[in-house]
C-alpha cells in the first residue's frame, strides 16, 4: 500500500476511493455542525422547524398579504411558500456552507491532511438532517391543508439532487475562489438574497409575463427546480420541459465544473490561507 | 526494531514559496480583473524562495529519524510535504504504510463539545476510523487521566488537561508511519515524561518515526538516526548525537532579534523584539564568564497598557534541560506598563555554569495572561576563563556547575 507524492499539475480526477476511506471524518464534522448549533441554545432543536415556519411566515406575510398577490394555482399560498421555502433553504445553505468550508476551517487545513471536498460534503450531510427536519414539517402541514402528492412524487429525489449539485458546485467554486479572493466572502451575502426574490420561492412563476418569462426568467435553473419540486408533492403545474432539461444541464456542468476547480486549487489552500 | 525495508523514501524534495513583492498587488479580484485587463502581459515582481531543496533521505521501517536544525531551516515545511498539507514543488515521495501526523497537539478540538466528542472528532480528523478510536477509547482516557471530565465541555478544562487529552488521541494512533513535530514541548515535566515514554513504546513497537524537535534530550535518547537541515537543505544524516553536536555549531546569535519568529505562543499584546546579553560593563556580549554577574536586556514592544508584568528568562542546555528559571513573578517584581516600547532587565547575580553553550526562553505574562513566549530565543556561551586563577578549570565530566568553592584544612588544636 505505497503512497507516491508528487507534484502535480492542472486538473486532477477526484479520487473517490480515499473520499471514502475518510468516510468517518465527513460523518463526524457533519456530527459537530449539527451539535455545535443548537448547543447553549434555550430552544435548542426547535429552531430547525421555528426557523422555516417563521420564514415562510415572514414571505407569505410580504407576498400574499401585503403585496396581495393572486394564490397560487393548486394549493394553498401558506404551503406553497412553505415548500419552496424549504427547497431555498437547501440551496442556500449550502451554498454558504461549501463556499466558507476552506477558509473556516483553515486552522485545519493548514495542520492536517485529508481529502479537502470533506469539509463542503460535510457542510451538505448537515443541511441535509436540517431539510428531513424540515420536510417532516412539510408532511405534517400538508395534512393539515389535506394536500395528498400524487405519482409524481416518485421524481422527489431528482429535485432534490438538482438543488443540491447546484449549490454544491457553487459553493466549490466560490470556496476554491476565497482562498485568494476574500471578496467573495462579502459578494455572496449580496447575490444570494438577490436570487431569493428572482426566484418563484414565495410567488408563482405565473405571476411573471410570459413573454418576460420564457426569455429570461426560466433561464434561472433554480426557478424550474422550485417548480418541479412544488410540483412533485403539491401538485401545481410544471414548467416547459426545455427549460427542465436546461436546468438539469446547467445543474450538471456547475457540479462537475466546481469539483474540478477545487481540485485545482485545492493543493494551494494550506500555502495561501 | 529496523528492518531492511524502506518505509519512506525522499528522492529530491524541493518546495518553493513565492512572496509577492510588489506592493500593487491585487487583494481583491476587481483589482486582479482590472489590472489584467490594463496591462495583459504584465509580469508579477516575486521573490521564489527554496523553503526546501533537494532533500533526499530514506528511512527504513521501525527507524526513528529525528530531524533538527534551526528556525526556518526548513524542518516543518519537510513534514508539511511528508504528511500531504502541502505539495511539493520538485521530487518525490515514497510511503509505504499509513501516514498519522502530527504537527500540533490538539488540531480540531473544539470548545464546545465534550471531551467524550472531542475524542472521537479529533481521531478522525488524525484519520482514525470510528471503530478503531471505539477500540482504543478506554485506553486513550486512562493516559490522559480526564476520566471524571469526559462530559464536560473542553473550554472548561484547565490547559493542563486539554493538552493532556489531545496527546492521549494522537498516542494513541494506529498508523506505521508517524510525523511528529515539537509535540513533546508540551504540559508539565510529569506528563512529559510519560509522552517520552509513550513515543519509545511507539518506536520499539516497530513503528517508523519522524521527529522533529528541539529536545535535543528526546533527540539523543529516542532517535536511532537524525538529520540536519540547514537553510533548506539537508547538512547531515546520521549517528544523533554527533547530529546534535552538528546543530549546536551551527549557532551565531549574539543579539536575539524576536521580530521575524513566528514559532510563539501568547496574545501578541506585549512582544518581546530583542533580546541581549550584556556584561557589567552594558556591552552586548556573546559570552559571559563563569559566577560573574550580568544582564539580560528584553526590549519589548506593546500594543495596550497592562499591569502586574512578570518577565521570565530560562536558562536551558542546548539539549533542551533546563538549568535557572528567573522569573521576576517570584521576587514580587512585576511592573506596570505604557504602550509603545521599552526594555526590561535582568540583573543576574552569576551563574555557576561550565563553560559550554546555553539557551535562553523568553517569557512575557501577567494576571493569567501569556502575552508573549518564545523558546531559544538567543544562545550564549559561557566561555572558559581563569576562574580561580591557577589556569586550572574543570573538564565536562565533572559536572554541569561550577561552584565558587574555597578549602581550608581545620587542624585539631592540641595541647
Amino acid at each position: 500500500m505505497a503512497t507516491v507524492l508528487r507534484p502535480t499539475r492542472g486538473w486532477v480526477a477526484i479520487d473517490l476511493a480515499e473520499l471514502f476511506r475518510f468516510r468517518d471524518l465527513l460523518l463526524e464534522f457533519a456530527n459537530r455542525d449539527v451539535k455545535l448549533r443548537y448547543r447553549q441554545t434555550l430552544l435548542g432543536i426547535v429552531w430547525v422547524v421555528l426557523q422555516p415556519l417563521c420564514g415562510a411566515g415572514l414571505l407569505y406575510f410580504a407576498f400574499s398579504v401585503v403585496a396581495g398577490l393572486e394564490p397560487p394555482q393548486g394549493a394553498p399560498f401558506f404551503l406553497f411558500t412553505f415548500a419552496g421555502l424549504l427547497v431555498w433553504n437547501l440551496f442556500s445553505a449550502t451554498l454558504s456552507k461549501a463556499s466558507g468550508s476552506m477558509v473556516g476551517n483553515s486552522y485545519l487545513v493548514s495542520k492536517v491532511y485529508f481529502p479537502r471536498l470533506i469539509l463542503p460534503l460535510s457542510g451538505t450531510i448537515a443541511t441535509l438532517i436540517d431539510f428531513s427536519v424540515s420536510f417532516g414539517l412539510l408532511v405534517m402541514l400538508m395534512a393539515i391543508y389535506a394536500v395528498a402528492p400524487g405519482i409524481a412524487i416518485v421524481t422527489l429525489p431528482l429535485w432534490i439532487a438538482l438543488a443540491l449539485c447546484l449549490a454544491l458546485g457553487l459553493g466549490l467554486i466560490a470556496a476554491a475562489l476565497t482562498v485568494e479572493y476574500r471578496d467573495v466572502q462579502h459578494m455572496l451575502p449580496v447575490v444570494v438574497p438577490f436570487l431569493l426574490y428572482a426566484s418563484p420561492v414565495a410567488y408563482d412563476v405565473a405571476q411573471i409575463a410570459p413573454s418576460y418569462r420564457n426569455a429570461f426568467y426560466l433561464l434561472n435553473p433554480l426557478a424550474s427546480i422550485l417548480a418541479g419540486f412544488r410540483w412533485s408533492i403539491l401538485g401545481t403545474p410544471l414548467p416547459p420541459p426545455i427549460f427542465i432539461l436546461w436546468s438539469v444541464a446547467v445543474a450538471a456542468v456547475v457540479f462537475v465544473f466546481g469539483a474540478a476547480a477545487f481540485r485545482r486549487t485545492e493543493r494551494k489552500f494550506a500555502d495561501v490561507i | 526494531m529496523s528492518s531492511d525495508r524502506l518505509a519512506v523514501s525522499i528522492r529530491g524534495v524541493g518546495k518553493q514559496y513565492t512572496i509577492r513583492h510588489n506592493r500593487r498587488a491585487p487583494t481583491t479580484l476587481g483589482e486582479a480583473v482590472a489590472r489584467r485587463l490594463r496591462h495583459p502581459f504584465e509580469r508579477q515582481e516575486r521573490e521564489q524562495f527554496w523553503a526546501v531543496r533537494d532533500v533526499s533521505f530514506d528511512v527504513r521501517q521501525g527507524e526513528v529519524v529525528g530531524v533538527i536544525g534551526r528556525n526556518g531551516a526548513g524542518k516543518s515545511t519537510l513534514l508539511k510535504i511528508l504528511s500531504r498539507v502541502t505539495e511539493m514543488t520538485e521530487g518525490e515521495v515514497v510511503l509505504e504504510g499509513r501516514v498519522g501526523s502530527l504537527l500540533e497537539v490538539g488540531t480540531g478540538f473544539n470548545q464546545e463539545l465534550t471531551g467524550r466528542e472531542n475524542v472521537f472528532l479529533n481521531g478522525a480528523i488524525l484519520g482514525m476510523t470510528r471503530a478503531e478510536i471505539r477500540d482504543q477509547f478506554d485506553a486513550i482516557v486512562e493516559f490522559s487521566g480526564v476520566e471524571r471530565f469526559l462530559d464536560t465541555p473542553v473550554k472548561h478544562y484547565s490547559s493542563g488537561m486539554y493538552v493532556r487529552l489531545a496527546f492521549a488521541v494522537a498516542a494513541h494512533l494506529r498508523s506505521e508511519i508517524l510525523i511528529v513535530d515539537e509535540v513533546l514541548a508540551v504540559g508539565d515535566q510529569d506528563f512529559q515524561r510519560k509522552c517520552l515514554g509513550k513515543m519509545r513504546d511507539v518506536a520499539t513497537s516497530g513503528r517508523t518515526v519522524l521527529l522533529v524537535s528541539h529536545n535535543m534530550a528526546a533527540i539523543s535518547s529516542l532517535c536511532s538516526r537524525a538529520v540536519v537541515l540547514h537553510d533548506g537543505r539537508l547538512v547531515f544524516a546520521g549517528d544523533p548525537g554527533e547530529a546534535v553536536a552538528r546543530y549546536s555549531a551551527q549557532r551565531t546569535v549574539l543579539v536575539g532579534d524576536l521580530r521575524g519568529r513566528h514559532d510563539r505562543h501568547g496574545s501578541g499584546e506585549i512582544r518581546a523584539v530583542t533580546l541581549s546579553v550584556q556584561n557589567g560593563r552594558g556591552e552586548t556580549v556573546g559570552a559571559i564568564r563563569p559566577l560573574e554577574p550580568f544582564d539580560i536586556v528584553v526590549a519589548y514592544e506593546a500594543k495596550t497598557a497592562a499591569r502586574h508584568v512578570a518577565v521570565s528568562i530560562d536558562v536551558e542546555q542546548v539539549d533542551g534541560t533546563r538549568i535557572a528559571t528567573l522569573f521576576g513573578g517570584f521576587r514580587n517584581e512585576t511592573f506596570s506598563i505604557e504602550a509603545g516600547s521599552g526594555a526590561f532587565c535582568c540583573r543576574v547575580d552569576g551563574l555557576p555554569l561550565r563553560p559550554d553553550t546555553y539557551s535562553l526562553n523568553v517569557f512575557v505574562g501577567g494576571q493569567g495572561a501569556i502575552y508573549d513566549f518564545v523558546e531559544r530565543a538567543v544562545l550564549f556561551d559561557v566561555a572558559p576563563a581563569d576562574v580561580f586563577g591557577t589556569g586550572r578549570l574543570p573538564d565536562r565530566s565533572q559536572g554541569p556547575l561550577l561552584a565558587g568553592y574555597h578549602w581550608t584544612i581545620l587542624t585539631l588544636a592540641t595541647d
